[in-house]
Formats: C-alpha cells, sequence, structure tokens
C-alpha cells in the first residue's frame, strides 16, 4: 500500500488513533445543565474509517470538538494519537492565501522547514487532482475544490486521525458523489484513520467500515454496524441501499421516541 | 441486481481514471470564469460619471454669474477669477508650496496616527480590561470635532507644528484604533477555530489568523483615519495662523476671508478638497479595492 504521507515512525505500537472512553459533556442552558453526550465510549483503530451518524440534536459535532480538542469533556477521558486534523463543513480556507498558501501555512505551523512546503504542497494538490491551482485564491475554485484543498489541507498536518464534520453536507449530489470516491482512495493511499460525522445514512454506508449510530437528546452510541461491502463502493449499489434501509429503520425508531411525550 | 454487481467488480483502475475526468468536467464548469473590464468600460463606467458632475457645477455656478442671479462678486466669484488665482499662484510658485505645507504636515501626522492607533487597537481588541476601560471612550472620541482640540493644544504646545500634529493625532487615532478593533471582532470564529486545531494559538494565531483576517476592517479604519487626519489638520490651519508656521491650505483660506477675498477663499477650498480625494484616490482606495479583491470580497455588478 502507498503511504507516501503516513508517518512511518516507530508509532506502530499504538492501538488506538482515537480513544474515547465515558465521555459526557454538558453545557449550561437555559433550563439548567443540559446533557449533551452521555458515557460515549469507542475506539478508532489506526488506519479504520469510522463515521458517526445521528440525527440532529445527537452532539456528533460535539463530540469532535472533544476529540479535536476545541472543547473539554465533562467526563471521561479522550486521547488520540497526536494531535487530529479537522475538517469542516464550510472549508474554512483563509482567503487572504491562495490554495497553495493555506496548505503551506499548515505545513509550517506543523514545523516543516521551508524549503520543503513549497514541494509538499504541491504533492498534496496533486493528491487531491488540483494539480496547477497552487495560485489560485479560494473564491476562484468551486465549492469541490475548496473542500479538496481544505482535505489537502486537513493532511497537510500529517496527523493520524483525520476528524471530518459533514464536509460534503453543502455540496450538490454530483459532486459529492465524485468527492466520495475521492476520499476513499486518498484514505487508502495515505492510511490515515478517518472519523467522520454525518447525517446522511447512505453517506455513511458508502465511506466506512465501521457506522455507529448515536441516539439524540442526550447522544448515546445506540447501535453499530460493521460494513463488509468491498470498496470501491457507489453510493446506488444494492448493498450499500439494503444496509442503509436497516439503519435508516433504526435511526427513524430512534427519532421517534421524541415525538413520545 | 445483477447489473450492479458486475458494476463493482469492474470498476478498478479503470474507474478510478474515470473518476478523474468527471472531477476535472465539475471544476471546469464549477469555476467561474473572470475577466477584466476594458478601458473604455471603465472610462465610461467610472471617469466620464464624475467630469459630468463637474462639468454640470461649472456650468450652473457661470449660469449663476451671467444670468446675474448673484451680482456681488465678494460674495460669488467667477469662475474665471478663480481660475485666475489659481494661475497666479502657480506662477509665483505659491501653489506647490501651499499643497506641500500641508500635505507633508498631514502624511507626518498621519503616519504618527497609525502608529500608535494600531498598537492601541490590538490592545483594545485584545485585553478585556482595556476594552472595558477606553473602548467606549475610543468610539465617543470619534463623534468630538477634532476643531475642539485646537483650543487645548495651542495652549499646549503654543503656535508650532507640534501643536498640529497633536491635533492630527486626536482626530485620527480613534478612527484607526477603532477599525483594527471591529476588524478583530468581525473575524469569523471558524477561522479561529481552524487555526487552533492546525497549531496556531497565541501569537502565532494572532499572527497567521487574527490580523490578516482583520486587514479589511483595519484599513477602513485607516481610509478613515485619514479623512480625519486632513479634516483635523484643516481645522488647526484655519484657526492657529502664524507667520512662523508657513501657508498651508487652512491659512490660505483663513488669508483669503481676512482680505475680503472671495476667490481666494474658493481657491484655498477647491485645493482642500482636491487634496484630500486625491490622496484617497491615489493611496487608500487602490489598497483597499486590492486587499478586498484578492479575498474575493469586491463584487462587480
Amino acid at each position: 500500500m502507498a503511504t507516501t504521507l503516513a508517518k512511518a515512525d516507530g508509532a506502530e505500537t499504538v492501538e488506538h488513533a482515537a480513544r474515547i472512553e465515558h465521555v459526557s459533556k454538558s453545557f449550561a442552558g437555559p433550563a439548567g445543565q443540559q446533557l449533551v453526550l452521555d458515557d460515549i465510549t469507542l475506539d478508532v483503530a489506526p488506519g479504520e474509517f469510522v463515521t458517526l451518524l445521528g440525527a440532529s440534536g445527537c452532539g456528533k459535532s460535539t463530540l469532535l470538538n472533544l476529540v479535536a480538542g476545541l472543547d473539554d469533556p465533562s467526563s471521561g477521558s479522550i486521547t488520540t494519537d497526536g494531535r487530529p486534523a479537522l475538517m469542516f463543513q464550510e472549508h474554512a480556507l483563509f482567503p487572504w492565501l491562495t490554495a497553495g498558501k493555506n496548505i503551506e501555512l499548515a505545513l509550517k505551523l506543523g514545523g516543516v522547514p521551508k524549503s520543503d512546503r513549497r514541494e509538499r504542497a504541491e504533492r498534496l494538490l496533486e493528491l487531491v487532482r488540483l494539480k496547477g491551482s497552487y495560485g489560485k485564491r479560494v473564491h476562484e475554485l468551486s465549492g469541490g475544490m475548496r473542500q479538496r484543498v481544505a482535505l489537502a489541507r486537513a493532511l497537510a498536518q500529517d496527523a493520524r486521525l483525520l476528524l471530518m464534520d459533514e464536509p460534503f453536507a453543502a455540496l450538490d449530489a454530483i459532486t459529492r458523489d465524485v468527492l466520495h470516491d475521492e476520499l476513499t482512495r486518498i484514505w487508502k493511499e495515505t492510511g490515515v484513520s478517518v472519523l467522520f460525522v454525518t447525517h446522511n445514512v447512505r453517506e455513511a454506508v458508502r465511506l466506512a467500515q465501521r457506522v455507529i449510530l448515536l441516539s439524540s437528546r442526550p447522544g448515546r452510541v445506540a447501535r453499530e454496524w460493521t460494513v463488509g461491502i468491498p470498496q470501491p463502493r457507489r453510493i446506488e449499489d444494492a448493498p450499500v441501499a439494503e444496509l442503509s434501509l436497516e439503519i435508516t429503520e433504526v435511526l427513524r425508531g430512534e427519532i421517534r421516541r421524541h415525538g413520545q411525550h | 441486481m445483477a447489473s450492479t454487481e458486475t458494476k463493482t467488480t469492474d470498476a478498478g483502475a479503470g474507474g478510478d481514471q474515470q473518476i478523474a475526468s468527471v472531477e476535472a468536467g465539475l471544476d471546469a464548469l464549477e469555476s467561474g470564469v473572470v475577466g477584466r473590464t476594458s478601458f473604455r468600460q471603465t472610462f465610461v463606467n467610472k471617469i466620464l460619471p464624475p467630469i459630468v458632475a463637474i462639468a454640470v457645477v461649472i456650468v450652473v455656478w457661470q449660469a449663476l454669474i451671467t444670468f446675474n442671479i448673484v451680482d456681488d462678486p465678494g460674495k460669488l466669484p467667477s469662475p474665471s477669477d478663480v481660475g485666475d488665482e489659481f494661475k497666479e499662484a502657480w506662477l509665483e510658485g505659491r501653489l506647490l508650496e501651499y499643497i506641500w505645507t500641508s500635505v507633508s504636515r498631514g502624511l507626518l501626522g498621519f503616519l504618527f496616527a497609525l502608529a500608535i492607533g494600531t498598537p492601541l487597537g490590538l490592545l483594545v481588541a485584545r485585553v478585556k480590561f482595556v476594552r472595558a476601560a477606553i473602548g467606549p471612550i475610543l468610539s465617543g472620541l470619534q463623534s468630538l470635532p477634532s476643531v475642539a482640540w485646537v483650543p487645548p493644544a495651542v495652549l499646549w504646545l503654543g503656535l508650532n507644528n507640534s501643536m498640529m500634529y497633536a491635533v492630527i493625532l486626536l482626530g485620527a487615532v480613534p478612527s484607526i484604533a477603532n477599525g483594527l478593533v471591529s476588524g478583530i471582532d468581525q473575524v469569523p470564529p471558524l477561522f479561529l477555530r481552524a487555526g487552533r486545531t492546525m497549531g496556531a494559538t497565541g501569537l502565532k494565531g494572532a499572527w497567521h489568523i487574527v490580523l490578516p483576517a482583520a486587514l479589511p476592517g483595519y484599513l477602513a479604519g485607516v481610509k478613515q483615519g485619514w479623512a480625519f487626519s486632513w479634516r483635523s489638520l484643516m481645522a488647526a490651519e484655519i484657526i492657529a495662523s502664524s507667520p512662523d508656521l508657513g501657508i498651508g491650505l487652512g491659512a490660505l483660506l483663513e488669508n483669503g476671508r481676512n482680505a475680503s477675498s472671495m476667490s481666494m477663499v474658493f481657491e484655498a477650498i477647491i485645493l482642500i478638497l482636491f487634496v484630500g480625494i486625491a490622496i484617497d484616490l491615489l493611496i487608500f482606495s487602490p489598497l483597499e479595492r486590492r486587499v478586498l479583491r484578492s479575498r474575493g470580497l469586491l463584487v462587480k455588478s
């Protein structure tokens, strides 16, 4: 397997890219303390692709923020193998920098020496098939291209865990479909672990090795599926549709509970 | 059912190639084509209208004289009288001297204001206590006419150049500082979060994320700071005239009043306007436009 970008040091002994143990999180709300996440326990193995699936209010973004270290859990512990990279629904590229310079900033902050940055940035752009877009400004790129640059920037952090917070939710269906293929390819090429948050069941099944369903208010691990369908998959494939249907049924059941009081 | 199965087994390196070409097509379809406007268009849309406006003003002005609507040259001199005033000043070499006296003062004072207003703005934006302490005063100072500072400045510093600079500083520093504060306040939280996950915290975060993100707001403040510098300076020059100070545009206006020469007063007002606009058009507007355009914030209509 081509591991051009994965770290090849002696850290292979690490068992988990992320380990989330009994994590709860509550926020001060208008009606007192509101429990958002309740006793979440899950692991992401090195090189594994896991999707977190749930309806609104399941706290999936909150959980991702906790794993990213942007916020602290109220209780429980989270350990990650190094600092994870995070991709948002919005591309979050800096408009005062070109596509290439956005990637180089991540490299710079990661301590890559100046002489190597340009070449690394070009290679990353090539990886997301944006060769020749180095000097493009963010506003000159289409939505799909922006997300690919954002992906390249996240990969530039050389993190062993990539957190993705509904990164394709704002894209049109055709572009999203293509980016699913690209993400699968890049995940295989780099060997990075991915924790991918979505509310789109088919997307979850299309991408993941493991799908974790969170219940809402508070977020709890409701169920977990291992997806055995071989890659490359398509979102239209019958096995994908079949499993999606099964998961959707469970998800609807979870949602229904909230309308019953 | 069977068809989907063949599709899945089919997809290998060939499928990968297909994705790449679909993607290339999407990229090409969705990236907008940006063309530059031609000079002709710029001329018609941008340069011609102000020229027409100025021509209309001059025609109306001349008409007021020609048709004896205003017949007292002490109240309204004719355009040609004012033109003669300019010609005379130019031939005697005084015209550029007037302009240079004021412009050099104004720009130097503005640079001081920049050097003080920028760190002050940073301090107010980033340190909670400082913001609570002087933030409201700083905003309030913007609405205080800078003329108000002339009498105290004269008493503190006397009739000299430092008094002029003091008035400029008091007029321009609040604008520049406030511009930076609002620029920093408006930095999207998403950028800060993205920066933090990349390891840009503390000073690194300020340098790589906060300051560049705040640049448009800061530039707006700087632009306004120049306008305030120029206004303050004119107020100071009109009120505080002294032979040691040389004749700037404000002093020229005051001299015109003392000599009851309306054409000299007009000359001074036109020059003050012209210089203020010219500096903005030559320095600040292009700078602001460049920054906004590079970020895609300047929408061409």
